[in-house]
């Protein structure tokens, strides 16, 4: 049989980053940062914004949140007293799906998310360390949230992720009286794998060190839109036509299958 | 975990440039900093590649190291374990010179005029 060989020289994830590219032209389009939040399950992404967000539309900050989960409204329901917009993105049919979001279901739900009505736009993504470190979405910056209850070496074992993010934020620092936990220890291992990260100690359910974290919030827009002018982003922003309807809900839901 | 959205990735990356034709054979470059697991990607190419143009083709993986390069002192060096600090400078001006790729090199398709050639004329 013959063959012919094809010189393909092509980055396997690049279906994926010309839809988030997509994505950023949209966000950019209508002056909104975007934020990517990760971490493991039970983490505290949800708990970290119920305590952070609580306010900062009356301090100048309007933020949003797009809920990304295997299945339910859970989080979303948790937000939605916040009174900020907030949609629900399912990765699933019913019965659990996607371990991650990608460019293309975070595109899926853009029609449902008031862009008009925010200046950041928190994307929550799965609670998981591998996957999501993989797909680029379209933000502008990735957080990610990590807990005093996960151990240590969490860098050293999940290094992608975690130097993924600019900022990393340990959280649960009201048990660490409960527990054989060096918090120093885990902040050397972050800087070990990620020497530029910032870290934050926090406790979601104390509120002990969010104030850090919402300043760090509300400096974002002003700090992303001067990086703009340089060559700081991940993507060069191809500019797409695609128009999205931006009817304000505070809690719509979507499903991808 | 990630390999099998990754392995559907390479399946539409080769798709594309397969352009309808039969592929033999998948050279893959992937760094180490990817936390690949080769085996297991293979397993589900093989899975998501049914049904497609890359059902039964062949995989190949160049291993490509992890290796860090310090804008200081200019060294070069490969790392075994995630520590992106060079020893003599400190944090702050390493940057990761290969180890991140995951790329589909090249592919082996079948000639389609070869092909045609065993036809009945």
């Amino acid at each position: 049989m013959h063959r012919t060989k094809v010189r393909v020289v092509e980055d396997a994830l690049d279906a994926n980053n010309t839809i988030a590219q997509a994505n950023r032209a949209d966000f950019d389009r209508e002056h909104v940062t975007v934020v990517n939040l990760m971490s493991a399950p039970g983490a505290g992404k949800t708990t970290l914004l119920e305590s952070a967000l609580v306010g900062l539309d009356e301090e100048g900050l309007r933020v949003g949140v797009l809920e990304g989960d295997v299945a339910g409204s859970f989080d979303a329901d948790r937000l939605s007293v916040l009174h900020i917009p907030v949609t629900q993105l399912n990765t699933d049919n019913g019965f659990g799906g996607e371990c991650h979001l990608d460019a293309n279901m975070v595109r899926s739900a853009l029609p449902a998310v008031a862009l008009d009505d925010m200046d950041v736009l928190i994307v929550e993504n799965v609670g998981n360390l591998v996957c999501p470190a993989e797909f680029r979405i379209g933000e502008d910056t990735r957080i990610m949230v990590c807990s005093v209850t996960e151990g240590e070496d969490k860098p050293l074992k999940y290094p992608l992720m975690f130097r993924a993010c600019e900022l990393v934020v340990i959280n649960k620092t009201d048990l660490l009286a409960h527990l054989d936990f060096d918090a120093d220890l885990l902040e050397r291992n972050v800087k070990q794998v990620n020497p530029d990260a910032t870290v934050m100690r926090v406790s979601a359910k104390t509120g002990e060190g969010v104030e850090a974290f919402r300043a760090w919030l509300k400096a974002l827009p002003e700090r992303m839109g001067d990086a703009s002018h340089g060559h700081d982003h991940d993507h060069d922003g191809h500019d797409h036509d695609h128009d999205h309807g931006h009817d304000h809900h505070d809690h719509e839901q979507v499903t991808t299958a | 975990m990630h390999e099998f959205d990754l392995s559907s990735a390479v399946v539409t990356t080769v798709t594309k440039h397969a352009a309808g034709r039969q592929v033999q054979h998948v050279t893959l470059r992937i760094g180490r900093l990817r936390q690949v697991v080769l085996r297991t990607l293979e397993f589900y190419f093989a899975i998501v590649g049914k049904d497609t143009v890359c059902e039964g083709a062949t995989l190949e993986i160049i291993d490509v190291p992890a290796v860090l390069r310090c804008n200081t002192c200019k060294n070069e060096w490969e790392i075994e374990i995630p520590a992106f600090i060079c020893g003599t400078c400190g944090p702050g001006a390493v940057e990761v010179a290969t180890g991140e790729e995951f790329m589909v090199e090249s592919i082996e398709v079948e000639d389609e005029e070869n092909a045609a050639c065993t036809a009945p004329r």
